[in-house]
């Protein structure tokens, strides 16, 4: 071992005090960088889109008039989903983990109840997928959503059963139901764009 | 300023690992093992795109079409540019040696994320297999590495659907990868260390992994709508649907301009570590050096229409794109001036790294040159599509990254393995490398501008003189791979004893043992405030 | 005053490089000039800057290099915020300059005249071509910009793997471009497959042929002869092959031209 004399170092204290919930922020952060890359995704989805509607034109009658009911139903669905969800996890930290598992039942029943929704909205639609440029590009975007959506419905059922007496999640440890929170409000969120640009633009 | 822990928790390595070298062939979670695992496999994926780069070679000797098919020549020329890009470069420069070095640099022990790291590795080789099989089954994608539709909708389809699995596969490693490196960078510094104390490869993974996480998702998403329009044929990009080929190129290029950042960057920031070490001074100029850095990365973003400019983009969008372009040039020049005064007044060794970082300088600047040249809406309206593209984008890959790739390995080897390489087989592998390299690609500056497109099995025979004058140089840079092929497996298990330091530098990766134990340091972690700290001491 | 010397040396090498134009192919069209003009100087500038930094890194490295057994280190010099400024702001200024002259040229070719713009200085040009295809949106290309009303329409087709060139006015249909010298002739282009570009090294212009996605390009040869036409952009596997010509007559020869391969004439 040589050293050099130049080098201005410093000990450092030994590493025992390693603190175990710093990591859960890590990993949140982790997440977060992920939804980026993900939001990115959608961004460049959604940019293509937007382009074709601004520059290649349908012939007439190539543009259908969705309808709105159900998907503003749909949305309402959603964005109450990310209060539900909210409040599940704060009944978590607040010890109260039958409530918690309670409220993360009825989000999972509003996810599962937006992509029923979403399904019957497909199968009334006058267009298919290769209809035309227009329908393609539709299915593809609210069909990469409803992706995310069932994914998220997924996280929750494991959340859920984490959650449960004895699980692995409890008011201490609960990075699952954080990160599935965040990601489930994510989804909501990119929701609240598409249907703004789909189906109100 | 964030402070956090700098040392990984407990448990981070469920089981026991193997310590011996069956830990490099298995689902290692130490970033050492999984840098030198990118690093291999890599090389590997070299050697494969250039056996691919001398059959184009071989085939351009002639200016008829004789030495392949048409089509195999087709299928050369794509996974030649995909493997080269995906499976070398990219993981290389960040993957190899953001793994290896970038929590040395932060002061932990590990990243961040090592199962993620591990994941993010191992996406690679099932990627890389399976692009290269789809050449001996069915036949590899032929649209080239730009697979613009409508072409890439035409050729046969299996082969062009592995290509798009095989680089969201691989783009998906590169982004795990990019995350990884932002929350290491950002949140595992080891506590004290400032941000503006971090060696200046931190700061080009940094930004490297900024625009990974923006923009290689965008490519995701259209390279799933090329699926859907080859699958389930829909029309986003076929014309005779009322597709619009122009907006893949957009969202094609959104990616594949930062890409070229994804690649030079990194390289940027590891020669930024290997000049100061080898000329014992200071790098120049740290903070414009990290201002720069991040211009480079806000501009990468705002450029990728000048890949367009003659595909039909509105007037007023050339000219956007052009000026843009042309300023990435600025802080680009500050790095290169700032390279150029570390070295002024130093105590310079010329050894093989020094001297592949002193080329690449050399190298870079041509290819500098001409980018700016490129980015001349009328320039680039007579070049683009040439042959001087080709020159132009080899000496930034290639004399700017892989130069620099190989000066890095000859710099940090003697920490990956204890030993030393040889410098007189690495004065060969130079001369041949530099020679080479100059002969394949600089007379392809001229071919270019004469009248030879790119991606062409076949050409004017005027041009055959010169056509096989690169030729020659592509067979020296072949040769040049043996002398350091033997080099590194030799010296491996005869070379001289390296010891901790041999190169006397300051960043702590050299304060530890070569190799480094599992946890990096054998003691606490050190706190480097300068990592460039030369000459600020008399020396004993 | 050596090193002023040098720099006064390299900047005229730069100088004399950049005059030698046997670099390029011949002129043959009005953009070919121009071009011709932005090149030498790009190339000026860049053999400057190019030898000025080789000049650096060859002088520092043996002026600087480790003497044996040498262990001392060299000046803990970490910056020097005035000379960074200087390199920052000398690139700057370049790449404005260049920014702002090629603009110059690109304009002088009529590359910036939008062709779907009517109020365009040189859009008589675009004018002309819209009036004749209302159909379809024309984008891009770039046009010689003489302000006069083009003489010779040509519609290109192009497909796998080759171009079609026919002439609305006369009828003729050829698988090789016949032009006039010293008239604007403008190109109506689509492709029928993938895309195509469409590239005369000697006229120095290139514009990629779109499907579903007419473009014009309208250009003025200046000199007789015959010139490859090729196609620049991937297109399958004949790309390579998928190159034609372009003939460029004079006045007389080309009406021969016309009136020899007009079909018959119930047809006009």
């Amino acid at each position: 071992m040589t050293t050099l004399p130049s080098i201005s170092t410093e000990l450092q204290e030994p590493s025992a005090a390693v603190e175990h919930e710093e990591h859960g922020d890590f990993r949140l952060f982790g997440l977060v960088l992920f939804l980026v890359a993900d939001g990115m995704t959608f961004a460049g989805l959604f940019a293509a889109y937007l382009t074709f509607r601004a520059v290649n034109p349908l012939p007439t009658g190539g543009i259908y008039e969705l309808e709105l009911l159900l998907p503003t139903i749909n949305t309402v669905l959603l964005v109450l989903s990310s209060f539900t969800f909210h409040r599940s996890a704060k009944l978590l930290r607040a010890e109260n983990s039958s409530g918690c598992r309670l409220w993360l039942m009825i989000t999972v029943a509003l996810g599962v109840a937006f992509l029923v929704s979403q399904m019957r909205e497909y199968f009334t639609l006058p267009f298919g997928l290769t209809s035309n440029l227009y329908a393609s590009t539709f299915y593809v975007l609210t069909g990469f959503h409803g992706l995310h959506v069932s994914l998220g419905v997924m996280l929750m059922l494991i959340v859920w059963w984490q959650a449960r007496q004895g699980g692995s999640i409890t008011s201490h440890q609960h990075f699952g139901l954080e990160a599935a929170e965040l990601y489930w409000h994510f989804v909501d969120g990119i929701w609240v764009v598409l249907f703004g640009i789909i189906y109100l633009l | 300023m964030t402070t956090t822990t700098s040392s990984p928790s407990p448990g981070l390595f469920d089981g026991p690992e193997p310590e011996d070298w069956r830990r490099y062939f298995g689902f290692s979670l130490d970033h050492k093992v999984i840098g030198i695992q990118y690093l291999v496999t890599s090389f590997f994926f070299y050697l494969v795109g250039g056996v691919l780069a001398g059959m184009i070679r071989t085939e351009l000797t002639t200016p008829i079409s004789d030495f392949l098919s048409r089509e195999a020549y087709n299928e050369v020329l794509t996974l030649h540019g995909t493997i080269m890009i995906f499976l070398w470069i990219v993981p290389v420069v960040n993957g190899a040696f953001g793994n290896y070095l970038v929590p040395f640099y932060v002061g932990a022990r590990d990243m961040a994320f090592p199962r993620l790291n591990a994941i993010a590795f191992w996406l690679i080789p099932p990627a890389g297999v399976m692009l290269i099989t789809s050449y001996f089954i069915g036949g590899a994608s032929q649209s080239g590495w730009t697979a613009y539709p409508p072409l890439s909708l035409t050729t046969p389809a299996a082969g062009q659907l592995v290509w798009i699995f095989s680089v969201i596969l691989l783009g998906g490693s590169s982004i795990l990868g990019g995350i990884n490196f932002i929350a290491t960078i950002l949140k595992l510094r080891r506590p004290g260390l400032k941000l503006m104390e971090l060696p200046m490869y931190c700061w080009a993974m940094l930004g490297t992994s900024i625009l990974v996480v923006l923009s290689t998702p965008v490519l995701a998403g259209t390279l799933i709508l090329l699926a859907f329009d080859i699958v389930a044929h829909t029309g986003f990009f076929n014309p005779g649907q009322g597709g619009n080929v122009v907006v893949y190129q957009h969202l094609f290029w959104f990616y594949s301009h930062p890409a070229v950042y994804i690649m030079v960057l990194p390289a940027f920031g590891l020669v930024s570590e290997i000049l100061p070490v080898h000329s014992r001074k200071p790098l120049f100029g740290y903070t414009t050096m990290v201002y720069s850095i991040l211009a480079i990365v806000f501009l990468g973003l705002i450029v990728w229409a000048h890949h367009m400019f003659t595909s039909g983009t509105p007037p007023w969008m050339r000219l956007f794109f052009t000026i843009a372009t042309s300023f990435i040039a600025v802080p680009t020049g500050i790095k290169f001036f700032n390279w150029l005064a570390t070295l002024w007044g130093g105590r310079i060794a010329l050894n093989s790294a020094m001297l592949f970082a002193c080329a690449f300088i050399v190298n870079f600047v041509l290819g500098g040159i001409t980018g700016v040249a490129l980015a001349q809406v009328p320039f680039d309206i007579h070049v683009h599509d040439t042959y001087f593209v080709v020159a132009h984008f080899h000496y930034i890959v290639y004399g700017g990254t892989v130069f620099v790739i190989f000066s890095s390995i000859y710099h940090w080897y003697p920490k990956f393995t204890g030993k030393m390489l040889d410098e007189r087989l690495g004065l060969l592998h130079f001369a041949l490398t530099f020679i080479g390299f100059n002969l394949c690609f600089g007379p392809q500056h001229w071919l270019g501008i004469n009248g030879m497109p790119r991606r062409v099995a076949e050409y004017d025979p005027q041009f055959t003189l010169l056509n096989q004058i690169s030729s020659v140089g592509a067979l020296l840079m072949a040769l040049s791979t043996l002398p350091f092929l033997y080099n590194v497996i030799a010296s491996y298990f005869k070379g001289k004893v390296a010891g901790d330091n041999p190169w006397r530098a300051l960043t702590s990766e050299w304060l530890t043992s070569s190799p480094p134990p599992v946890e990096n340091w054998h003691g606490p972690a050190p706190h480097v405030r300068h990592p460039y700290g030369y000459g600020a001491e008399p020396q004993p | 005053m050596v090193v002023v010397s040098l720099v006064v040396a390299i900047i005229l090498i730069g100088l004399w490089v950049g005059s030698d134009s046997s670099l390029l192919p011949v002129q043959a069209s009005l953009n070919a000039p121009l071009y011709d003009q932005l090149f030498r100087v790009l190339y000026s500038i860049g053999t400057i800057l190019f030898l000025g930094v080789f000049g650096v890194l060859i002088y520092s490295l043996i002026r600087f290099r480790r003497r044996a057994g040498d262990v001392s280190d060299g000046a803990a010099t970490e910056g020097n915020l005035p000379l960074e400024i200087v390199w920052t702001a000398i690139p700057a200024v370049v790449v404005l300059f260049v920014g702002l002259y090629s603009y110059n040229i690109y304009d002088r070719m009529g590359g910036m005249t939008s062709l779907g713009d009517h109020g365009g200085m040189h859009s008589m040009e675009a004018m002309t071509a819209m009036d004749q295809r209302p159909a379809g949106e024309v984008w891009g290309g770039i046009g010689t910009a003489t302000g006069l009303t083009p003489a010779t329409t040509v519609d290109v087709t192009a497909m796998q793997f080759a171009f079609i060139f026919s002439y609305p006015s006369s009828n003729i249909i050829s698988g090789e471009l016949h032009v006039p010298v010293g008239q604007p002739v403008e190109l109506h282009m689509k492709a029928n497959d993938v895309i195509h570009a469409f590239w005369v090294p000697q006229f120095r212009l290139k514009q990629d042929i779109i499907p579903g996605q007419p473009t014009v390009l309208a250009f003025t040869p200046t000199r007789e002869g015959t010139y490859p036409i090729i196609c620049a952009e991937l297109c399958g596997p004949y790309h390579g092959g998928m190159r034609t010509s372009v003939v460029v007559h004079g006045q007389d020869a080309y009406e021969q031209w016309l009136k020899q391969n007009s079909p018959d004439p119930v047809a006009a």
